[in-house]
């Protein structure tokens, strides 16, 4: 019985990925919102579900060039021999969902569960709002992240993407 | 990103437009504090119907401004915000600290 269950309930499919790489520089925060949508667009989605898309990605790679690089980009030759570099995957599924992943090596977080928290920040002179992590959470259906101090982090999206009608 | 402004009765009206995230961030605000620094107005009205994206930078730059005007004595309230824009502002509670206006355009 239980066998029959899981045939019924087939694996989903990866129609289309893109893997792309950058430097952890503020001027790809926009570079990396129109990677996303480019791919993401190609199932045709609302222009909410869009915008709630490259406003997740925005959070992640910004978080990953302030907190995990802390703002420290100089050039593209420190970033090839010291890292510095963002990692930003992005697939979509035969059942019209999309994964995002989004993956720095830098400082890493100590306690996730606080880090995720309304408000709660660790950067007190950039005017940062502490909110990343709750529009995050807010405009995806699933968020993962995964981090170790001194080795960096990992942040996982999956969202629904209506079909068209 | 495009900025303009004009100063009338006190009343400094900045108006964005364009994409805010944390790399326009900080021109936007290097440039909204100089106006406040020149001006040195009672109130400040920031015009968000432009804006075509923004992230949580863009918090951070509301309420930077917000602290700033307030420690100076000033005023401020948000003009005719996008619904996106609406959106992440009461994510954070904005409007229960900072007064967010419709105004019908012209
Ligand atoms: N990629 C990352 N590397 C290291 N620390 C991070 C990373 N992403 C988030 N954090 C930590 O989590 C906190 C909360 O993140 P967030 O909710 O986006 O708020 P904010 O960016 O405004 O501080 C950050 O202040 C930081 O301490
Ligand atoms: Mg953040």
């Amino acid at each position: 019985m239980k066998k029959e269950i899981k045939k019924i309930k087939k694996k989903r499919v990866i129609l289309n990925q893109i893997k792309s790489s950058f430097p952890a520089k503020s001027i790809n925060e926009s570079l990396s919102r129109m990677i996303a949508a480019s791919l993401v667009c190609q199932l045709d989605p609302t222009i909410d579900e869009l915008a709630d898309i490259k406003t997740a990605v925005s959070e992640a790679v910004t978080n990953c060039i302030v907190h995990g690089y802390g703002n420290n980009y100089k050039s593209i030759s420190s970033v090839n021999k010291s890292g510095g570099e963002i990692n930003l995957y992005a697939c979509y599924y035969d059942d019209n969902s999309i994964k995002i992943i989004i993956k720095d090596k830098g400082k890493g977080i100590e306690d996730v569960k606080k880090a995720m928290q309304p408000l709660y920040t660790t950067d007190e002179s950039g005017e940062r709002s502490g909110m990343g992590f709750s529009i995050m959470q807010s405009f995806m259906d699933k968020i993962r992240v995964i981090s170790n101090p001194g080795k960096g982090t990992t942040v996982i999206f999956e969202k629904k993407i209506s079909r068209p009608v | 990103m495009e900025i303009i402004s004009n100063v009338n009765d006190g009343i400094l009206y900045v108006k964005l437009s364009g994409d805010i995230d944390h790399h326009s961030a900080k021109t936007v605000r290097d440039c909204v504090d100089n106006l406040i620094r020149k001006n040195n107005p009672a109130e400040l009205e920031l015009d968000l119907s432009s804006i075509e994206f923004m992230d949580s930078s863009g918090l951070g730059l509301v309420l930077g401004r917000y602290k700033k005007q307030t420690d100076m004595g000033g005023k401020m309230k948000i003009i005719n915000p996008t619904k996106r824009v609406l959106q992440i502002l009461q994510l954070a509670g904005v409007e229960k600290i900072i007064k967010i206006e419709r105004i019908r355009q012209a």
